[in-house]
């Protein structure tokens, strides 16, 4: 009883039109941006390094390198502020949390696709 | 339960609103903006009139005694506890307590009537009152706020002391009210003007944004603001 009201409260924000990504993954997040009056899409293109939590909790982090620099970014999954999320690749990936990737730089950060070679 | 079948209908919208609960949990839903909301998920009520008090009765003021089922051993239950229950023609619940009503409630409130979470409204302040977590015999770092000994420069045998308890000869004692280690939880606590997010009258189910007392399934007190009942 008590779990399913908690879960009722969730499940209304929860969102079931996003894909199933998974670490790994580079994506292309499309976030909604609010400029004073205006609003516009920006997109934010990277590598996911881990999913985390659940039900409304549940956030994801994705990595990037923007100029030479390592930047990483955490979105709520169920945010409204998300409108889409694109697959671009998948990447094959051994654990849930690829954190080892923040060591490497250039073509060993890079993931072997899984379209590449299974 | 032998409840006379009044739930959503016959409520006075001027009866000051005050209802038992359990607290079911914590979790964060999206705001209109995106922003996250942090919520505490209430199972308000349904709680029937035991007893209505009257000014013109005997009892000399206006309130109503609402009641709210819990564990409670039929064995356990005394006399006269049974004698309230009998004479409202309930089976007995754990947990009553009374609410300072205006006359007008009164005469709009019979006995058996059950009063359930259409007593809140999105948008309005209410105050919550439980009991906190019991935390035991704790030390005066967790529960006074002290800040812990330096570990360093010189400091040995003593991790978590509140060191000194005062001055010397004079006044050659400590001062009363001196914080010291000591239990720590099961308080009683009112939160104040909690914003309610959502009610569903159905489920017995209030939202409010932000937390409340005590451990997951513990009993709360849900009310009217005291202060501030504006909507937002």
């Amino acid at each position: 009883m008590r779990q399913h009201l908690l879960d009722y409260v969730q499940n209304a924000h929860i969102r079931f039109d996003l894909p199933a990504f998974k670490t790994g993954d580079t994506v292309k997040v499309h976030g909604r941006i609010i400029e004073g009056e205006k609003e516009r899409v920006q997109i934010y293109e990277g590598v996911v390094i881990r999913r985390s939590g659940s039900g409304t909790d549940a956030s994801f982090t994705v990595r990037k390198i923007s100029n030479g620099v390592g930047v990483e970014r955490v979105f709520p999954v169920h945010s409204p502020r998300i409108l889409k999320i694109d697959i671009v690749s998948s990447g094959k990936v051994r654990r849930a949390r690829i954190y080892y990737l923040r060591a490497l730089q250039g073509r060993a950060a890079k993931l072997r696709r899984i379209e590449d070679n299974g | 339960m032998s409840l006379k079948s009044t739930i959503g209908k016959g409520y006075n919208k001027a009866l000051s609103k005050g209802l038992f609960g359990r607290k079911i949990g914590m979790t964060q839903i999206f705001g209109l903006e995106g922003q996250r909301i942090p919520v505490t998920v209430l199972e308000v009520g349904p709680c029937p009139v035991v007893r209505v008090k009257s000014a013109a009765g005997n009892d000399g003021y206006n309130a109503i005694v609402l009641g709210y089922p819990g564990i409670k051993k039929v064995k356990n239950i005394n006399e006269p506890e049974a004698g309230v229950f009998k004479k409202a023609g309930l089976e007995p619940m754990a947990h009553l307590r009374e609410m300072r009503v205006s006359a007008d409630d009164v005469a709009a409130v019979e006995v058996g009537l059950v009063l359930t979470a259409e007593a809140f409204q999105v948008g309005q302040k209410v105050d919550v009152i439980g009991t906190t977590k019991g935390r035991g015999f704790t030390g005066v770092i967790k529960r006074h706020n002290y800040h812990m000994p330096k570990a360093s420069h010189g400091t040995h045998e003593v991790f978590r002391h509140g060191g000194s308890l005062g001055t010397r000869t004079t006044p050659g004692r400590v001062w009363p009210n001196k914080k010291m280690a000591g239990h720590y939880g099961t308080d009683r606590v009112t939160v104040q003007n909690l914003g309610v997010v959502q009610v569903d009258v159905a489920k017995n189910m209030v939202v409010v944004r932000g937390s409340v007392p005590g451990p997951n399934g513990s009993l709360v007190w849900i009310q009217e603001a005291v202060k501030g009942t504006k909507p937002q």
